[in-house]
This record gives C-alpha cells, sequence and structure tokens, in this order.
C-alpha cells in the first residue's frame, strides 16, 4: 500500500542529547521572536525615540541649571545620562510578557504544548534572550546618541559596570513582567500595568533629580526604588575612574556603595525568579 | 490492539460538565470518526488526548503509556490539528513548518526534506512563503495538518479538519488522510458532518452529552439500526383501503421488517427491509397479486437515522438547541492556559 516516492508516515529515530535538543528548541523560539521584530521595527525604534526625546527635552529644560547645583558639579545633561539608560532598559524589559501574552491569546503557546520540548523553560528562556538582547541594543543606542551630545561615555571598565548593572535589572523586570504575563488574563490587562508602573517609578528615582531635592516621603521611595539602584552605579561609572567600595547614594536609611547596589539587584533578580517559577510551573504544566 | 483507551473520563470546566463519563478505544492502525453537536465534548476529549487539558477523573492511554504520567512520551507520537488554528501571522508557511520541525527536534536535514515533500503533498507550492496572515481558511488548515505531520506521527488527532472549507481544500485534506490511513497512520477525526464520517470512518463513535452513545463502523451501526429504506407506490395516488391491503401482503414476505403508510404522500408505503435481496421478493408477491409497481426506491439507513435512534433528535435539531448556548469567550478562557 506504500507509495515509494512519497511516504507520509516514516517513522524516523533520533538518538540526541538532551542539551542538544534544548539548544534546538530554544533556538527556534527565540528565532521567532527576532524575525517578528526585523519584520515589525517598530518596538524597537519607538524603545529608543521615547527615551531619546526625554533625554533632548529634559535636558534642554534644565540645561540652565546653575552650575555646582547638582552633585559632582556635573551639567545636568550629564547627570540625566545615567537615568535614560536605566530608563530605556527597564521600558524595554517591562515589556518582555507581550508576545507571551499574546501566545497565550491566539492560542499559540497550546501549539508548543503540545509539542514534545525537552523543558518548557524554554519557552521563557526565549522570551528572556530576546528582551536581553533587545533592551541592551537600545541602551547602547542610547548611550552612543548621549555622547554624541556631549554627555559622555564611560571608560572601558566603566562600560562593563554598565552593562553588568543593565543586565541585572533587565532580568529581575523582565520576570517580573513574564509573571505578570502568565497572571493578568490578557493583553489590555499587562499594558495596562506596563502603562502605569513606568512613569511612577521614573519619577519616584534619581533618574532626574538627585535624593536631596526631593522632599523626604519621595526620598524614601526613590531610595527603595530597584531603579535607583541601577542608576547610580552607571552615573558612577560616567563620573570617573571607578570605585565600587565608594558612598553612590546618600539613603535615609544609611550610605550605599555601588556593591550594596549591584548586590541588591541581584538578589532581586533571583527573588523574583524564584517568586514566579511556581506560577510558570502551573501555567506551562 | 487499541492505541487509544480513555477510560471514563469526567471533565467540568467550573460548573459545566464537559464529559460526563467517557470510554473508548480507537484499535492502531484506524481512521476513526468521532461524531457528535457542537458542545457535545469532542473537542475536550481531544484536548485531553493532546495532554493539553487533565480530566477531573478516569485514565488515558495512548499506545500503551498513561498520558497524565508521561505526557512528553504521548506528544513525540502524536500530532494535534486544532479546532482554532494558532498560527503567527508575520512567519511564512514555510518557516512556520521550520519551526514546528525544530520543537520535535528533527535533524535540519530532515525537517527541511520532510517540509518539502508536505509542501508538495498538501499543494502549498504556490503561498508557502507568504506570510501566515495572508492565507485563507483552507490554506491555513493545510498549513497546520502539514504541521501535524511534520514528524511523522503514529496518531494523527483532527478536530474538526474540513469544517468551513472551500472544496479544493476538503478534497486536498481527504486525499491525504485516507493515504495516511493506507500506510498505517492511526487517525481520529471530530466531525459534526455526517457525510465526513461516512466517506472517511472505518469506525466511530457518536458522542452526545459528554459520553458515548454508540460504537462501531458507520455500516454496523445502520444495520443494527435496521436494514435499507425502501419507499413503494402501486400506484401514485392510492387510497387506505388499497394502501392497507398491499401492507398485509407484503408483511409476509421473509426479509420485510415494518411497513409504515405515509399518509402525506399519497398512502405510499415506507418498509424497512434486511437488504437488496427483499426487493425481487416484494415484486414477486405484487406481480402474483396482479398490482403492478408505480415507483420504488430504495434508500440506506442513514447515520442521522442512526443519531436520531440514539439520542431521539436529529442532529441538525441538537446543533440549533446549542447555538444560542455557546459562549465564544467562556470557551477561549477555557483552552487559554
Amino acid at each position: 500500500m506504500t507509495n515509494p516516492a512519497f511516504d507520509l508516515s516514516t517513522p524516523r529515530q533520533h538518538q540526541r542529547s538532551a542539551m542538544s535538543e534544548l539548544a534546538q528548541e530554544t533556538g527556534a523560539l527565540t528565532r521567532r521572536l527576532f524575525v517578528q521584530l526585523q519584520r515589525r521595527p517598530s518596538t524597537l525604534v519607538a524603545g529608543i525615540l521615547q527615551p531619546l526625546i526625554w533625554l533632548v527635552l529634559f535636558g534642554a529644560l534644565f540645561s540652565r541649571a546653575p552650575e555646582g547645583l547638582l552633585p559632582g558639579g556635573v551639567s545636568y545633561g550629564r547627570f540625566l545620562g545615567a537615568g535614560v539608560i536605566v530608563f530605556t532598559a527597564f521600558s524595554g524589559a517591562l515589556n518582555a510578557g507581550l508576545p507571551v501574552m499574546f501566545d497565550r491569546e491566539f492560542g499559540f503557546l497550546n501549539r508548543l504544548l503540545v509539542a514534545p520540548l525537552r523543558s518548557r523553560s524554554s519557552i521563557v528562556l526565549a522570551s528572556v534572550i530576546y528582551i536581553t538582547t533587545l533592551s541592551l541594543v537600545q541602551s547602547l543606542a542610547i548611550m552612543i546618541t548621549a555622547s554624541l551630545l556631549g554627555y559622555g561615555w564611560p571608560g572601558a571598565a566603566g562600560l562593563v559596570l554598565v552593562m553588568v548593572t543593565l543586565l541585572l535589572l533587565v532580568f529581575a523586570v523582565t520576570a517580573l513582567s513574564l509573571g505578570l504575563a502568565f497572571a493578568l488574563p490578557g493583553h489590555i490587562e499587562l499594558i495596562a500595568v506596563i502603562f502605569v508602573a513606568n512613569l511612577p517609578l521614573l519619577f519616584a528615582s534619581t533618574a532626574l533629580a538627585p535624593l536631596s531635592y526631593m522632599p523626604p516621603w519621595l526620598g524614601w521611595l526613590a531610595a527603595l526604588n530597584p531603579l535607583t539602584f541601577a542608576i547610580e552605579p552607571i552615573r558612577a561609572a560616567y563620573a570617573g575612574p571607578l570605585d565600587l567600595s565608594s558612598v553612590l547614594l546618600e539613603a535615609p536609611y544609611g550610605d550605599v556603595t555601588g556593591t550594596t547596589c549591584l548586590l541588591v539587584l541581584s538578589l532581586l533578580t533571583a527573588g523574583l525568579f524564584l517568586l514566579i517559577r511556581p506560577l510558570l510551573n502551573r501555567k506551562l504544566a | 490492539m487499541s492505541l487509544i483507551e480513555l477510560d471514563h473520563l469526567v471533565k467540568s470546566f467550573g460548573m459545566v460538565p464537559a464529559l460526563t463519563d467517557l470510554t473508548l478505544a480507537v484499535p492502531e492502525g484506524c481512521l476513526y470518526g468521532f461524531l457528535g453537536p457542537n458542545g457535545a465534548g469532542k473537542t475536550t476529549t481531544l484536548r485531553i488526548l493532546a495532554t493539553l487539558l487533565s480530566p477531573d477523573h478516569g485514565r488515558v492511554i495512548v499506545a500503551g503509556v498513561d498520558a497524565l504520567q508521561n505526557p512528553r512520551q504521548v506528544r513525540q507520537i502524536l500530532g494535534y490539528v486544532a479546532q482554532e488554528v494558532a498560527i503567527d501571522k508575520i512567519l511564512t508557511g514555510r518557516e512556520l513548518l521550520a519551526l514546528q520541525g525544530d520543537l520535535y527536534h528533527l535533524p535540519r536535514m530532515d525537517r527541511n526534506q520532510r517540509i518539502d515533500d508536505l509542501i508538495q503533498r498538501l499543494s502549498m507550492g504556490d503561498w508557502i512563503d507568504r506570510r501566515c496572515g495572508t492565507y485563507s481558511g483552507g490554506m491555513r488548515r493545510r498549513l497546520d495538518l502539514a504541521a501535524g505531520l511534520l514528524h511523522s506521527p503514529r496518531l494523527l488527532v483532527l478536530d474538526e479538519p474540513t469544517v468551513g472549507l472551500d472544496l479544493e481544500s476538503r478534497a486536498v485534506i481527504w486525499d491525504v488522510l485516507q493515504d495516511l490511513r493506507d500506510q498505517g497512520t492511526t487517525i481520529l477525526l471530530s466531525s459534526h458532518y455526517l457525510e465526513e464520517v461516512e466517506a472517511l470512518a472505518e469506525r466511530m463513535a457518536i458522542i452526545d452529552a459528554g459520553r458515548v452513545i454508540a460504537e462501531g463502523s458507520p455500516e454496523e451501526l445502520k444495520c443494527a439500526l435496521g436494514g435499507d429504506r425502501v419507499t413503494l407506490r402501486v400506484r401514485e395516488f392510492s387510497n387506505q383501503t388499497e394502501a392497507e391491503k398491499v401492507r398485509e401482503l407484503l408483511d409476509a414476505v421473509e426479509g420485510v421488517r415494518r411497513i409504515v403508510i405515509n399518509r402525506a404522500q399519497g398512502h405510499s408505503l415506507n418498509l424497512v427491509v434486511d437488504g437488496d435481496h427483499v426487493l425481487p421478493r416484494l415484486k414477486q408477491r405484487l406481480g402474483e397479486s396482479d398490482l403492478s409497481v408505480f415507483s420504488l426506491a430504495q434508500s440506506r439507513p442513514s447515520l442521522d437515522d442512526v443519531y436520531l435512534q440514539a439520542t431521539g433528535r436529529t442532529l441538525m435539531d441538537a446543533e440549533l438547541a446549542v447555538v444560542g448556548q455557546r459562549d465564544p469567550k467562556q470557551e477561549r478562557r477555557q483552552s487559554m492556559r
């Protein structure tokens, strides 16, 4: 009965290692996200344009601030640079959950779940790889633009610190966003949360103004805001020679060094991934 | 040997029961039809089989493997073509198939060869490199079938594969399914089209309100219901007396099971007979009594008769009854993770 020219049902045997299968499925899922980005680059462009507008407009707004007003005597543009870089990475990573949410809603996730994936973490991993790359590219674009505007460039060691800091922040925010993408009922709700979270977190941080300008209650908020812990090391990296043990922030609860900042971000990332794990396990079971 | 064994499945969505007590065995190598009106529980059953849903109670065994314990082993041998085709509109059909191939861990060379074969077999060459967002329903369905077949599954599960399709796509899909069956793939196909199940399936189950109410080959089910239908008239318009006289005459013929006089149609006689071989006897008996035959029409019992017998309503009525009750929003939420 079998048609030798075309056999639809030839059984195939594959003996492949778990690692290579895991790499294959994660690679394919990541590639899909990048093909989507390539064909619909508006997210990428908007993610660069928005912080750029912040940088130019806010920079101009306070460009006549008297010299010496800011700690370290830097110009406002230089001060703002670190804040806008962090904001870029932050708002980029906050969108991590959107593709996952759309896959949930349109049933594409079911297609993935019917397949014999080695591990369903490859779905999450693909999102993390994609959004991390995207956020870092956006942040780099802002850094380059800022340097062209004369707002400086960190040295080689500084650049490493900037990247490490951004990476930690992006991981943490991506975990949060992926968690929301599985916890919320639909993309409308997810977009609403992203919209609401975005600006207040920016304002209640040291992105736009130093702690010393803030009323005590806002100073407290800013000193607890994770964005602040990313902004201060980057600002330090731009300011000059790197010293992680120096005090970067005189918070109401005590002095915060560069090391503390990185530690807080690491703990936050680990904590958030642990927090969303049961949720992901349940939804991807 | 049964490839699929569903054992007393029970599943509810909140307060709404979907499966009440569903037991089903599908033999290996069989093209099996799963017939029932919308809302009977077909999709729920297939989603459980595809390891997307867990039943509240019951066992699911596929190829000897407990699907609830070892879902991954079942996924490896199962191709699932869902009712609502979920595609990525931005990818081309070929890219989608490549993604699917990677999710099933096909080696790259095999994968691309297999994709080319399927493109040819399902006549997708003209449009496979266009983005999926531009496809018609029939194209999407063919693409989805190709995706389901990519890893050469031992078991193919299709949820209403041809509902609302153009004739060309339907013909292509039917043809491929028959080929697959001939090559030994087990196929479970749900449908609410009687003709589809009748044309394709070797065995079938009729499902209503979350349980199986009849099972067997379409022929068996129809035969069990009782023979062929014959409509006979001795003249165009008879009267009651004549019709009763003929009925008395034919009642004695061997192989005649039941005769009903249809007054609405000029007192024609509706007979249920054992089969073809009874017809000459009917003619002979009428000839012996000097009665001529004005018309004699024979028909087989349809699956609709089977459904009517089993549930007391026609499939059409059952469809109409649930039209107002279904809540697409609710159903989408059920399928969402």
